[in-house]
Protein backbone atom coordinates (compact mmCIF):
# COMPACT_ATOMS: atom_id res chain seq x y z
CA UNK A 1 0.00 0.00 0.00
CA UNK A 2 1.75 3.29 -0.76
CA UNK A 3 0.44 5.35 1.86
CA UNK A 4 2.79 8.32 2.28
CA UNK A 5 3.31 9.52 5.96
CA UNK A 6 3.15 13.63 5.97
CA UNK A 7 5.94 13.47 8.55
CA UNK A 8 8.28 10.80 9.59
CA UNK A 9 7.91 7.49 8.41
CA UNK A 10 5.15 4.93 10.82
CA UNK A 11 7.31 3.84 13.66
CA UNK A 12 6.47 0.06 13.90
CA UNK A 13 6.82 -1.92 17.05
CA UNK A 14 7.36 1.37 18.65
CA UNK A 15 4.77 0.31 21.26
CA UNK A 16 6.72 -2.45 22.09
CA UNK A 17 10.20 -0.63 23.12
CA UNK A 18 8.56 1.68 25.27
CA UNK A 19 6.71 -1.45 26.74
CA UNK A 20 6.99 -2.33 30.74
CA UNK A 21 4.45 -0.10 32.63
CA UNK A 22 0.79 -0.22 32.55
CA UNK A 23 -1.02 0.42 29.13
CA UNK A 24 -2.12 4.12 28.75
CA UNK A 25 -5.58 3.36 27.76
CA UNK A 26 -7.16 0.28 29.24
CA UNK A 27 -10.87 -0.24 28.72
CA UNK A 28 -12.60 -3.48 29.66
CA UNK A 29 -15.91 -4.80 29.03
CA UNK A 30 -17.08 -1.33 29.32
CA UNK A 31 -20.66 -0.57 28.63
CA UNK A 32 -22.81 2.64 28.66
CA UNK A 33 -26.67 2.31 28.63
CA UNK A 34 -28.26 5.70 28.20
CA UNK A 35 -32.44 5.99 28.85
CA UNK A 36 -32.91 3.69 25.33
CA UNK A 37 -29.88 3.20 23.30
CA UNK A 38 -26.66 1.20 24.24
CA UNK A 39 -23.73 3.50 22.83
CA UNK A 40 -21.28 1.53 24.11
CA UNK A 41 -21.16 -2.38 24.02
CA UNK A 42 -18.62 -4.71 25.83
CA UNK A 43 -15.75 -2.62 24.83
CA UNK A 44 -12.32 -3.66 25.02
CA UNK A 45 -9.24 -1.33 23.91
CA UNK A 46 -6.31 -1.31 25.36
CA UNK A 47 -3.66 1.67 24.08
CA UNK A 48 0.27 0.48 24.62
CA UNK A 49 1.91 3.72 26.07
CA UNK A 50 3.86 5.44 22.87
CA UNK A 51 1.29 4.19 20.16
CA UNK A 52 -1.00 6.21 17.83
CA UNK A 53 -4.08 4.30 17.44
CA UNK A 54 -6.55 5.24 15.69
CA UNK A 55 -10.67 4.74 16.42
CA UNK A 56 -12.09 3.94 13.32
CA UNK A 57 -16.32 4.02 12.83
CA UNK A 58 -19.14 5.52 11.60
CA UNK A 59 -21.21 8.09 13.47
CA UNK A 60 -23.15 6.23 16.41
CA UNK A 61 -20.57 3.69 16.66
CA UNK A 62 -19.55 4.84 20.20
CA UNK A 63 -16.43 6.45 19.57
CA UNK A 64 -17.22 9.92 21.17
CA UNK A 65 -18.67 8.42 24.12
CA UNK A 66 -15.38 6.28 24.88
CA UNK A 67 -13.52 9.33 24.07
CA UNK A 68 -15.82 10.91 27.02
CA UNK A 69 -15.56 8.01 29.15
CA UNK A 70 -11.46 8.56 29.74
CA UNK A 71 -11.95 12.19 31.29
CA UNK A 72 -14.91 10.83 33.09
CA UNK A 73 -17.82 13.20 31.45
CA UNK A 74 -19.15 10.37 30.92
CA UNK A 75 -19.32 7.32 33.41
CA UNK A 76 -19.47 3.89 32.41
CA UNK A 77 -22.36 1.73 33.09
CA UNK A 78 -20.38 -1.54 33.91
CA UNK A 79 -16.89 -2.07 33.04
CA UNK A 80 -13.31 -1.20 34.02
CA UNK A 81 -11.26 1.46 32.57
CA UNK A 82 -8.20 2.72 33.29
CA UNK A 83 -5.77 5.84 32.00
CA UNK A 84 -1.75 5.69 32.49
CA UNK A 85 -2.68 3.32 34.92
CA UNK A 86 -4.97 5.71 36.83
CA UNK A 87 -8.44 3.89 37.41
CA UNK A 88 -11.48 5.85 36.38
CA UNK A 89 -13.40 7.67 37.40
CA UNK A 90 -12.26 7.06 40.96
CA UNK A 91 -8.72 9.13 40.09
CA UNK A 92 -10.23 10.86 36.78
CA UNK A 93 -9.10 14.01 38.06
CA UNK A 94 -5.47 13.00 38.30
CA UNK A 95 -5.70 11.20 34.75
CA UNK A 96 -6.72 14.54 33.43
CA UNK A 97 -3.85 16.31 34.55
CA UNK A 98 -1.87 13.74 32.62
CA UNK A 99 -3.42 13.77 29.41
CA UNK A 100 -4.68 16.64 26.65
CA UNK A 101 -7.92 16.16 25.16
CA UNK A 102 -8.99 18.12 21.69
CA UNK A 103 -12.64 17.88 21.69
CA UNK A 104 -15.03 16.98 18.31
CA UNK A 105 -16.48 20.67 19.51
CA UNK A 106 -14.69 23.86 18.99
CA UNK A 107 -15.01 25.37 22.43
CA UNK A 108 -12.65 27.81 22.64
CA UNK A 109 -13.21 30.91 24.23
CA UNK A 110 -14.09 33.24 21.36
CA UNK A 111 -13.87 36.78 23.07
CA UNK A 112 -10.47 35.90 24.53
CA UNK A 113 -6.96 36.53 22.14
CA UNK A 114 -4.94 32.97 20.91
CA UNK A 115 -3.00 33.30 23.82
CA UNK A 116 -5.18 33.72 26.57
CA UNK A 117 -7.16 30.43 25.65
CA UNK A 118 -3.58 29.02 26.22
CA UNK A 119 -2.94 31.22 29.65
CA UNK A 120 -6.45 29.91 30.64
CA UNK A 121 -5.88 26.37 30.52
CA UNK A 122 -2.06 26.62 31.22
CA UNK A 123 -3.30 27.54 34.80
CA UNK A 124 -6.47 24.67 34.65
CA UNK A 125 -3.75 22.05 33.99
CA UNK A 126 -1.47 22.98 36.73
CA UNK A 127 1.44 24.45 34.67
CA UNK A 128 3.68 26.37 37.10
CA UNK A 129 4.38 29.61 37.14
CA UNK A 130 7.55 29.87 36.59
CA UNK A 131 7.09 27.57 33.10
CA UNK A 132 3.79 28.78 31.92
CA UNK A 133 5.33 31.38 29.99
CA UNK A 134 7.90 29.22 28.01
CA UNK A 135 4.61 26.16 27.75
CA UNK A 136 2.14 29.02 26.18
CA UNK A 137 4.45 30.36 23.66
CA UNK A 138 5.46 26.87 23.11
CA UNK A 139 1.89 26.04 22.47
CA UNK A 140 1.52 29.41 20.21
CA UNK A 141 4.84 27.98 18.10
CA UNK A 142 2.96 23.96 18.14
CA UNK A 143 -0.43 25.85 16.71
CA UNK A 144 1.98 28.56 14.20
CA UNK A 145 0.10 31.35 15.91
CA UNK A 146 2.39 33.29 16.86
CA UNK A 147 1.99 36.28 15.36
CA UNK A 148 -1.95 35.93 15.63
CA UNK A 149 -1.35 35.76 19.23
CA UNK A 150 -3.36 38.40 20.09
CA UNK A 151 -6.26 38.31 17.65
CA UNK A 152 -9.37 37.09 19.04
CA UNK A 153 -10.31 33.76 18.41
CA UNK A 154 -13.54 34.36 17.03
CA UNK A 155 -11.55 36.53 14.48
CA UNK A 156 -9.51 33.21 13.71
CA UNK A 157 -9.93 31.14 10.44
CA UNK A 158 -11.70 27.66 10.81
CA UNK A 159 -7.84 26.20 10.72
CA UNK A 160 -6.50 28.14 12.94
CA UNK A 161 -8.95 27.67 15.64
CA UNK A 162 -8.12 24.16 15.12
CA UNK A 163 -4.65 24.22 15.67
CA UNK A 164 -5.14 26.14 18.72
CA UNK A 165 -8.21 23.97 20.16
CA UNK A 166 -5.25 21.21 19.40
CA UNK A 167 -2.56 22.95 21.05
CA UNK A 168 -4.89 23.85 24.04
CA UNK A 169 -4.63 20.37 24.77
CA UNK A 170 -0.88 20.07 24.67
CA UNK A 171 0.14 22.67 26.80
CA UNK A 172 1.22 21.40 29.56
CA UNK A 173 2.82 18.51 26.98
CA UNK A 174 0.93 15.44 28.30
CA UNK A 175 1.62 11.82 27.89
CA UNK A 176 -1.66 11.05 26.22
CA UNK A 177 -3.63 13.21 24.22
CA UNK A 178 -6.97 12.13 23.02
CA UNK A 179 -8.07 13.64 19.80
CA UNK A 180 -11.86 13.33 18.43
CA UNK A 181 -12.25 13.80 15.14
CA UNK A 182 -9.93 16.28 14.68
CA UNK A 183 -9.70 17.09 10.90
CA UNK A 184 -13.69 16.98 10.58
CA UNK A 185 -15.20 19.80 8.48
CA UNK A 186 -12.16 21.08 7.01
CA UNK A 187 -11.02 21.86 3.85
CA UNK A 188 -8.17 19.01 2.59
CA UNK A 189 -5.24 21.65 3.08
CA UNK A 190 -6.13 22.32 6.71
CA UNK A 191 -6.10 18.69 7.22
CA UNK A 192 -2.46 18.72 5.76
CA UNK A 193 -1.31 20.80 7.75
CA UNK A 194 -3.10 19.03 11.02
CA UNK A 195 -1.77 15.76 10.21
CA UNK A 196 1.32 16.74 10.20
CA UNK A 197 1.04 18.29 13.44
CA UNK A 198 -0.45 14.74 14.80
CA UNK A 199 2.67 13.27 13.37
CA UNK A 200 5.44 15.39 15.06
CA UNK A 201 3.25 14.66 18.25
CA UNK A 202 3.47 10.83 17.35
CA UNK A 203 6.73 11.15 16.75
CA UNK A 204 8.01 12.63 19.74
CA UNK A 205 6.69 9.21 21.64
CA UNK A 206 3.19 11.03 23.22
CA UNK A 207 0.62 8.04 23.04
CA UNK A 208 -2.79 9.17 21.08
CA UNK A 209 -6.12 8.04 20.77
CA UNK A 210 -7.54 9.86 17.73
CA UNK A 211 -11.09 8.68 16.79
CA UNK A 212 -12.05 9.62 12.90
CA UNK A 213 -14.55 8.63 10.17
CA UNK A 214 -12.16 9.89 7.78
CA UNK A 215 -10.04 6.70 6.63
CA UNK A 216 -6.97 8.21 5.09
CA UNK A 217 -6.55 9.76 8.39
CA UNK A 218 -6.11 6.81 10.64
CA UNK A 219 -4.17 5.05 7.19
CA UNK A 220 -1.85 7.91 7.31
CA UNK A 221 -0.78 8.75 11.07
CA UNK A 222 -1.96 5.72 13.06
CA UNK A 223 0.21 2.68 14.37
CA UNK A 224 -2.63 0.42 14.70
CA UNK A 225 -6.59 1.30 13.85
CA UNK A 226 -9.44 -0.43 16.10
CA UNK A 227 -12.58 -0.44 14.10
CA UNK A 228 -15.93 0.28 16.23
CA UNK A 229 -19.29 -0.92 15.51
CA UNK A 230 -22.08 -1.17 17.40
CA UNK A 231 -20.43 0.17 20.54
CA UNK A 232 -17.30 -2.43 20.37
CA UNK A 233 -14.21 -3.17 18.63
CA UNK A 234 -15.13 -5.44 15.85
CA UNK A 235 -11.18 -5.23 14.55
CA UNK A 236 -7.30 -3.77 15.63
CA UNK A 237 -4.34 -4.36 14.22
CA UNK A 238 -1.87 -2.63 12.00
CA UNK A 239 -3.83 -1.14 8.55
CA UNK A 240 -1.72 -3.41 6.30
CA UNK A 241 -2.22 -6.24 8.48
CA UNK A 242 -5.98 -5.32 8.80
CA UNK A 243 -6.35 -5.13 4.62
CA UNK A 244 -4.29 -8.14 3.91
CA UNK A 245 -6.96 -10.27 6.84
CA UNK A 246 -10.46 -9.19 5.92
CA UNK A 247 -9.97 -7.67 2.02
CA UNK A 248 -6.75 -9.44 0.61
CA UNK A 249 -4.47 -7.80 -2.10
CA UNK A 250 -6.50 -6.93 -4.64
CA UNK A 251 -10.31 -5.63 -5.32
CA UNK A 252 -12.18 -5.75 -9.00
CA UNK A 253 -14.71 -3.20 -8.92
CA UNK A 254 -17.35 -3.73 -11.27
CA UNK A 255 -19.66 -0.81 -12.41
CA UNK A 256 -23.44 -2.90 -13.73
CA UNK A 257 -26.91 -2.53 -13.66
CA UNK A 258 -28.85 -3.84 -10.34
CA UNK A 259 -29.81 -7.22 -11.84
CA UNK A 260 -26.06 -8.28 -12.91
CA UNK A 261 -24.70 -7.05 -9.52
CA UNK A 262 -26.91 -9.70 -7.94
CA UNK A 263 -25.47 -12.40 -9.62
CA UNK A 264 -22.03 -11.01 -9.82
CA UNK A 265 -22.34 -11.25 -5.67
CA UNK A 266 -24.13 -14.82 -5.69
CA UNK A 267 -20.99 -15.73 -7.59
CA UNK A 268 -18.83 -13.96 -5.18
CA UNK A 269 -20.61 -15.84 -1.98
CA UNK A 270 -20.45 -19.25 -4.05
CA UNK A 271 -16.44 -19.09 -3.78
CA UNK A 272 -16.56 -17.22 -0.44
CA UNK A 273 -14.93 -13.56 -1.54
CA UNK A 274 -16.47 -10.92 0.16
CA UNK A 275 -18.06 -8.00 -1.81
CA UNK A 276 -19.46 -3.99 -0.72
CA UNK A 277 -21.02 -2.01 -2.50
CA UNK A 278 -19.57 1.34 -3.94
CA UNK A 279 -21.93 3.60 -4.64
CA UNK A 280 -23.07 2.08 -7.96
CA UNK A 281 -20.76 -0.19 -8.38
CA UNK A 282 -20.08 -3.59 -6.73
CA UNK A 283 -16.13 -4.22 -5.07
CA UNK A 284 -15.07 -7.94 -4.95
CA UNK A 285 -12.24 -8.08 -2.37
CA UNK A 286 -9.33 -11.49 -2.08
CA UNK A 287 -9.79 -10.78 -5.55
CA UNK A 288 -6.47 -12.79 -6.29
CA UNK A 289 -8.30 -15.73 -5.17
CA UNK A 290 -11.10 -16.01 -7.41
CA UNK A 291 -10.52 -18.62 -9.67
CA UNK A 292 -8.88 -17.50 -13.58
CA UNK A 293 -12.06 -19.21 -15.26
CA UNK A 294 -14.65 -16.61 -12.92
CA UNK A 295 -12.07 -14.12 -12.95
CA UNK A 296 -12.16 -14.29 -17.34
CA UNK A 297 -16.15 -14.12 -17.51
CA UNK A 298 -17.15 -11.43 -14.65
CA UNK A 299 -14.01 -9.44 -16.27
CA UNK A 300 -16.33 -7.04 -18.40
CA UNK A 301 -15.74 -3.76 -17.07
CA UNK A 302 -14.16 -4.14 -14.40
CA UNK A 303 -11.49 -1.91 -12.55
CA UNK A 304 -8.61 -3.64 -11.28
CA UNK A 305 -7.57 -1.86 -7.37
CA UNK A 306 -5.23 -2.50 -4.36
CA UNK A 307 -7.39 -3.06 -1.40
CA UNK A 308 -7.80 -0.56 1.07
CA UNK A 309 -8.86 -0.06 4.79
CA UNK A 310 -12.17 1.53 3.20
CA UNK A 311 -12.89 -1.69 2.10
CA UNK A 312 -12.40 -3.20 5.52
CA UNK A 313 -14.25 -0.86 6.96
CA UNK A 314 -17.17 -1.09 4.95
CA UNK A 315 -17.46 -4.65 5.13
CA UNK A 316 -16.93 -4.41 8.54
CA UNK A 317 -19.20 -1.91 9.74
CA UNK A 318 -21.96 -2.54 7.36
CA UNK A 319 -23.25 -0.69 4.15
CA UNK A 320 -25.58 0.82 6.04
CA UNK A 321 -25.09 3.07 8.55
CA UNK A 322 -28.26 3.79 10.18
CA UNK B 1 7.10 16.95 26.78
CA UNK B 2 8.29 16.11 30.79
CA UNK B 3 6.38 19.10 32.07
CA UNK B 4 4.01 16.59 32.99
CA UNK B 5 6.17 14.20 34.23
CA UNK B 6 8.08 16.01 36.42
CA UNK B 7 5.10 17.65 37.83
CA UNK B 8 3.76 14.13 38.96
CA UNK B 9 6.66 13.33 41.36
CA UNK B 10 6.28 16.65 43.09
CA UNK B 11 2.62 15.69 43.61
CA UNK B 12 1.03 13.56 46.47
CA UNK B 13 -0.60 10.51 45.25
CA UNK B 14 -3.87 10.55 46.31
CA UNK B 15 -6.09 12.83 44.43
CA UNK B 16 -9.66 12.45 46.37
CA UNK B 17 -12.44 13.98 43.94
CA UNK B 18 -14.07 15.75 46.75
CA UNK B 19 -11.60 17.94 47.07
CA UNK B 20 -11.18 22.22 46.49
CA UNK B 21 -7.98 22.56 44.39
CA UNK B 22 -7.17 25.82 44.81
CA UNK B 23 -5.45 25.79 41.36
CA UNK B 24 -8.69 25.28 40.28
CA UNK B 25 -10.60 27.57 41.31
CA UNK B 26 -7.95 30.32 40.68
CA UNK B 27 -7.63 29.26 37.19
CA UNK B 28 -11.37 29.49 36.50
CA UNK B 29 -10.97 33.01 38.31
CA UNK B 30 -8.46 34.10 35.93
CA UNK B 31 -10.47 32.86 32.85
CA UNK B 32 -13.18 35.50 34.18
CA UNK B 33 -10.89 37.94 35.24
CA UNK B 34 -9.50 38.02 31.46
CA UNK B 35 -13.04 37.59 30.21
CA UNK B 36 -13.73 40.90 32.39
CA UNK B 37 -11.74 43.03 31.30
CA UNK B 38 -13.66 42.49 27.49
CA UNK B 39 -17.11 42.91 29.10
CA UNK B 40 -16.17 45.27 31.69
CA UNK B 41 -17.75 48.54 30.60
CA UNK B 42 -21.46 47.72 29.48
CA UNK B 43 -21.63 45.02 32.50
CA UNK B 44 -20.80 47.94 34.76
CA UNK B 45 -23.12 50.73 33.69
CA UNK B 46 -26.01 48.36 33.57
CA UNK B 47 -25.31 47.60 37.15
CA UNK B 48 -24.43 51.23 38.38
CA UNK B 49 -27.12 52.64 36.38
CA UNK B 50 -30.42 50.98 37.16
CA UNK B 51 -30.41 50.94 40.37
CA UNK B 52 -29.48 54.82 40.44
CA UNK B 53 -32.11 55.22 38.29
CA UNK B 54 -34.74 53.85 40.94
CA UNK B 55 -33.21 55.32 43.81
CA UNK B 56 -33.72 58.64 41.48
CA UNK B 57 -37.40 57.76 40.62
CA UNK B 58 -38.48 56.98 43.67
CA UNK B 59 -36.24 59.46 45.23
CA UNK B 60 -37.90 62.49 43.79
CA UNK B 61 -41.47 60.56 42.48
CA UNK B 62 -42.01 59.14 46.17
CA UNK B 63 -39.54 61.30 48.10
CA UNK B 64 -41.32 64.08 48.22
CA UNK B 65 -44.90 62.72 49.01
CA UNK B 66 -43.09 60.17 51.82
CA UNK B 67 -41.10 61.85 54.54
CA UNK B 68 -40.51 59.08 57.12
CA UNK B 69 -41.20 55.35 56.16
CA UNK B 70 -40.79 52.51 58.69
CA UNK B 71 -39.35 54.58 61.01
CA UNK B 72 -36.95 56.03 58.34
CA UNK B 73 -36.42 58.61 56.33
CA UNK B 74 -37.33 57.85 52.81
CA UNK B 75 -33.73 58.29 51.46
CA UNK B 76 -32.55 56.16 54.15
CA UNK B 77 -34.91 53.25 53.91
CA UNK B 78 -35.75 53.26 49.72
CA UNK B 79 -30.98 54.06 49.77
CA UNK B 80 -30.70 50.66 51.65
CA UNK B 81 -33.07 48.89 49.87
CA UNK B 82 -31.77 49.24 46.28
CA UNK B 83 -28.51 47.73 47.28
CA UNK B 84 -30.27 44.75 48.02
CA UNK B 85 -32.02 44.68 44.40
CA UNK B 86 -28.63 45.85 43.03
CA UNK B 87 -26.97 42.92 44.68
CA UNK B 88 -30.11 40.50 43.78
CA UNK B 89 -29.78 41.46 40.20
CA UNK B 90 -26.31 41.46 39.39
CA UNK B 91 -25.73 37.79 41.07
CA UNK B 92 -29.09 35.99 39.69
CA UNK B 93 -29.26 37.37 36.05
CA UNK B 94 -25.49 37.16 35.67
CA UNK B 95 -25.54 33.19 36.74
CA UNK B 96 -28.80 32.69 35.01
CA UNK B 97 -27.60 33.64 31.52
CA UNK B 98 -24.04 33.67 31.64
CA UNK B 99 -24.11 29.91 33.05
CA UNK B 100 -26.57 28.70 30.55
CA UNK B 101 -25.05 30.53 27.52
CA UNK B 102 -21.46 28.81 28.85
CA UNK B 103 -22.85 25.46 29.45
CA UNK B 104 -25.45 25.46 26.25
CA UNK B 105 -24.01 27.51 23.85
CA UNK B 106 -20.31 28.09 24.28
CA UNK B 107 -19.68 24.07 26.11
CA UNK B 108 -16.79 26.29 28.01
CA UNK B 109 -17.57 23.84 31.03
CA UNK B 110 -17.21 21.12 28.81
CA UNK B 111 -13.23 22.35 28.22
CA UNK B 112 -12.84 22.71 31.68
CA UNK B 113 -13.96 20.00 33.19
CA UNK B 114 -11.60 18.04 30.43
CA UNK B 115 -9.00 19.56 32.81
CA UNK B 116 -8.10 18.53 36.21
CA UNK B 117 -11.25 20.36 37.69
CA UNK B 118 -14.15 18.85 38.76
CA UNK B 119 -17.83 20.03 38.97
CA UNK B 120 -17.86 21.40 42.50
CA UNK B 121 -15.07 23.62 41.63
CA UNK B 122 -16.50 25.19 38.49
CA UNK B 123 -19.81 25.80 40.55
CA UNK B 124 -17.87 27.37 43.69
CA UNK B 125 -15.44 29.53 41.09
CA UNK B 126 -18.27 30.90 38.94
CA UNK B 127 -20.60 31.37 42.01
CA UNK B 128 -17.76 33.08 44.06
CA UNK B 129 -16.59 35.11 41.17
CA UNK B 130 -20.09 37.11 40.37
CA UNK B 131 -21.21 37.14 44.38
CA UNK B 132 -17.66 39.49 44.44
CA UNK B 133 -19.05 41.57 41.53
CA UNK B 134 -22.49 41.46 43.04
CA UNK B 135 -20.79 42.48 45.91
CA UNK B 136 -18.74 45.89 44.47
CA UNK B 137 -21.50 46.46 42.52
CA UNK B 138 -23.97 46.51 45.60
CA UNK B 139 -22.48 49.77 46.84
CA UNK B 140 -23.01 51.93 43.51
CA UNK B 141 -26.35 52.86 44.95
CA UNK B 142 -25.68 53.28 49.05
CA UNK B 143 -22.51 55.81 47.34
CA UNK B 144 -25.29 57.74 45.45
CA UNK B 145 -27.88 57.26 48.65
CA UNK B 146 -24.82 59.36 50.13
CA UNK B 147 -24.81 62.06 47.71
CA UNK B 148 -28.48 62.48 48.21
CA UNK B 149 -28.25 63.17 52.22
CA UNK B 150 -28.22 59.66 53.72
CA UNK B 151 -26.02 59.74 57.02
CA UNK B 152 -22.76 58.03 56.58
CA UNK B 153 -22.05 55.12 59.00
CA UNK B 154 -18.95 52.61 60.20
CA UNK B 155 -21.52 49.99 59.92
CA UNK B 156 -21.81 50.75 55.86
CA UNK B 157 -18.25 48.70 55.69
CA UNK B 158 -19.78 45.45 56.20
CA UNK B 159 -22.29 46.44 53.30
CA UNK B 160 -20.02 44.93 50.82
CA UNK B 161 -19.01 41.96 52.23
CA UNK B 162 -23.23 41.56 52.97
CA UNK B 163 -23.31 41.61 49.22
CA UNK B 164 -20.74 39.14 48.78
CA UNK B 165 -22.79 36.57 50.74
CA UNK B 166 -25.90 37.43 49.36
CA UNK B 167 -24.61 37.30 45.91
CA UNK B 168 -23.47 34.30 46.60
CA UNK B 169 -26.27 32.78 47.39
CA UNK B 170 -28.43 34.14 44.69
CA UNK B 171 -25.63 33.26 42.15
CA UNK B 172 -26.16 29.67 43.20
CA UNK B 173 -29.30 29.76 43.25
CA UNK B 174 -28.85 31.34 39.87
CA UNK B 175 -26.85 28.48 38.75
CA UNK B 176 -29.27 25.93 39.83
CA UNK B 177 -32.08 27.85 37.88
CA UNK B 178 -29.85 27.61 35.11
CA UNK B 179 -29.92 23.66 34.62
CA UNK B 180 -32.86 23.17 35.27
CA UNK B 181 -34.56 25.69 32.42
CA UNK B 182 -34.55 23.83 28.68
CA UNK B 183 -34.33 26.73 27.11
CA UNK B 184 -33.63 30.76 26.99
CA UNK B 185 -37.05 31.88 26.68
CA UNK B 186 -38.58 29.84 29.77
CA UNK B 187 -36.21 31.78 31.56
CA UNK B 188 -38.85 34.40 31.85
CA UNK B 189 -40.67 32.37 33.94
CA UNK B 190 -37.69 32.14 36.77
CA UNK B 191 -37.30 36.32 36.12
CA UNK B 192 -41.05 37.44 36.18
CA UNK B 193 -42.69 34.20 38.18
CA UNK B 194 -39.43 34.77 40.83
CA UNK B 195 -37.58 37.55 40.94
CA UNK B 196 -39.64 40.07 40.73
CA UNK B 197 -41.74 39.06 43.89
CA UNK B 198 -38.94 38.67 45.32
CA UNK B 199 -37.79 41.95 45.52
CA UNK B 200 -41.07 43.44 45.48
CA UNK B 201 -41.84 41.49 48.52
CA UNK B 202 -38.56 41.92 50.65
CA UNK B 203 -38.96 45.86 52.36
CA UNK B 204 -37.01 47.57 49.23
CA UNK B 205 -39.27 49.99 48.28
CA UNK B 206 -42.01 49.93 50.99
CA UNK B 207 -42.13 48.18 54.56
CA UNK B 208 -43.33 44.59 54.74
CA UNK B 209 -45.74 45.87 57.39
CA UNK B 210 -47.99 46.98 54.89
CA UNK B 211 -48.65 43.72 53.75
CA UNK B 212 -51.16 41.34 54.72
CA UNK B 213 -50.05 38.71 57.33
CA UNK B 214 -50.01 36.15 55.35
CA UNK B 215 -47.45 37.92 52.82
CA UNK B 216 -45.26 39.14 55.68
CA UNK B 217 -44.76 35.44 57.39
CA UNK B 218 -43.88 34.46 53.67
CA UNK B 219 -40.99 37.25 53.64
CA UNK B 220 -39.17 35.30 56.34
CA UNK B 221 -38.30 32.60 53.49
CA UNK B 222 -37.07 35.09 51.32
CA UNK B 223 -33.14 35.62 51.58
CA UNK B 224 -33.57 38.83 50.28
CA UNK B 225 -35.75 40.28 53.07
CA UNK B 226 -32.65 39.45 55.48
CA UNK B 227 -30.04 41.16 53.34
CA UNK B 228 -32.61 44.47 53.01
CA UNK B 229 -32.81 44.56 56.94
CA UNK B 230 -29.01 43.90 57.27
CA UNK B 231 -27.94 46.85 54.88
CA UNK B 232 -30.54 49.33 56.83
CA UNK B 233 -29.42 47.98 60.31
CA UNK B 234 -25.70 48.53 58.78
CA UNK B 235 -26.57 51.72 57.68
CA UNK B 236 -28.51 52.82 60.47
CA UNK B 237 -27.57 51.08 63.27
CA UNK B 238 -26.81 47.20 64.51
CA UNK B 239 -29.25 45.50 66.40
CA UNK B 240 -26.98 42.12 67.40
CA UNK B 241 -29.16 39.98 68.12
CA UNK B 242 -31.86 40.10 64.69
CA UNK B 243 -29.06 40.75 62.72
CA UNK B 244 -26.90 37.52 63.72
CA UNK B 245 -30.23 35.77 62.89
CA UNK B 246 -30.49 37.91 59.27
CA UNK B 247 -26.87 36.66 58.56
CA UNK B 248 -27.43 33.13 59.66
CA UNK B 249 -30.13 33.05 57.40
CA UNK B 250 -28.18 34.21 54.39
CA UNK B 251 -25.79 31.99 54.64
CA UNK B 252 -28.08 28.74 55.13
CA UNK B 253 -29.27 30.09 51.91
CA UNK B 254 -25.96 29.85 49.95
CA UNK B 255 -24.97 26.31 51.23
CA UNK B 256 -28.84 25.29 50.48
CA UNK B 257 -28.31 26.74 47.17
CA UNK B 258 -24.56 25.22 46.70
CA UNK B 259 -25.94 21.88 47.57
CA UNK B 260 -28.67 21.96 45.09
CA UNK B 261 -26.36 23.96 42.13
CA UNK B 262 -23.52 21.32 42.54
CA UNK B 263 -26.06 18.33 42.08
CA UNK B 264 -28.25 19.44 39.26
CA UNK B 265 -24.78 21.06 37.20
CA UNK B 266 -23.11 17.63 37.79
CA UNK B 267 -26.41 16.09 36.49
CA UNK B 268 -25.77 18.29 33.14
CA UNK B 269 -22.55 17.93 32.32
CA UNK B 270 -21.86 14.62 33.63
CA UNK B 271 -23.67 12.30 31.91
Amino acid sequence: MAVTGVGEPKRQGAAAEREGGPAAISLRDVVKVYDTTTAVDGLDLEVPVGVCLGLLGPNGAGKSTTMRMLTAQTRATSGAIEVLGLPIPARAKRARALMGVVPQEDNLDEELSARENLEVFARLYRVPRGERAAAVRRALELAQLVDRQDVRADKLSGGMRRRLLIARGLVHGPRLVLLDEPTVGLDPQVRQELWSLIARLRDEGVTVLMSTHYIEEAERLADEVAIMSGGRVVARGVPADLIAEHAGERAVEHLTAPAARAEIERLAAEHGVPTRRTGPALSLLHAEKLPAELRARLDGAAVHRASTLEDVFVLLTGEDVG
Amino acid sequence: MTTAEARETLETLETPSRRFEWAALTGIWYRELTLYKRYWMPSTFAAIVEPVLYLLAFGFGLGSLVGVIGGYRYIDFLGTGIVAMSVLFVSAFTALFATFVRRTFQHSYEAILAAPVDVHEVVTAEASWIAVRAGVYGCAPLVVALLFGLTPSWGMLAVPFIGVVTGMGFALWGIWMSSIVPSINTMDYVISGVITPLFLVAGTFFPLSQLPAWLRSLAVVNPLYHTVELVRHAATGWRPLADLGHFGALLLFAVLAWLVAVAYMKKRLID
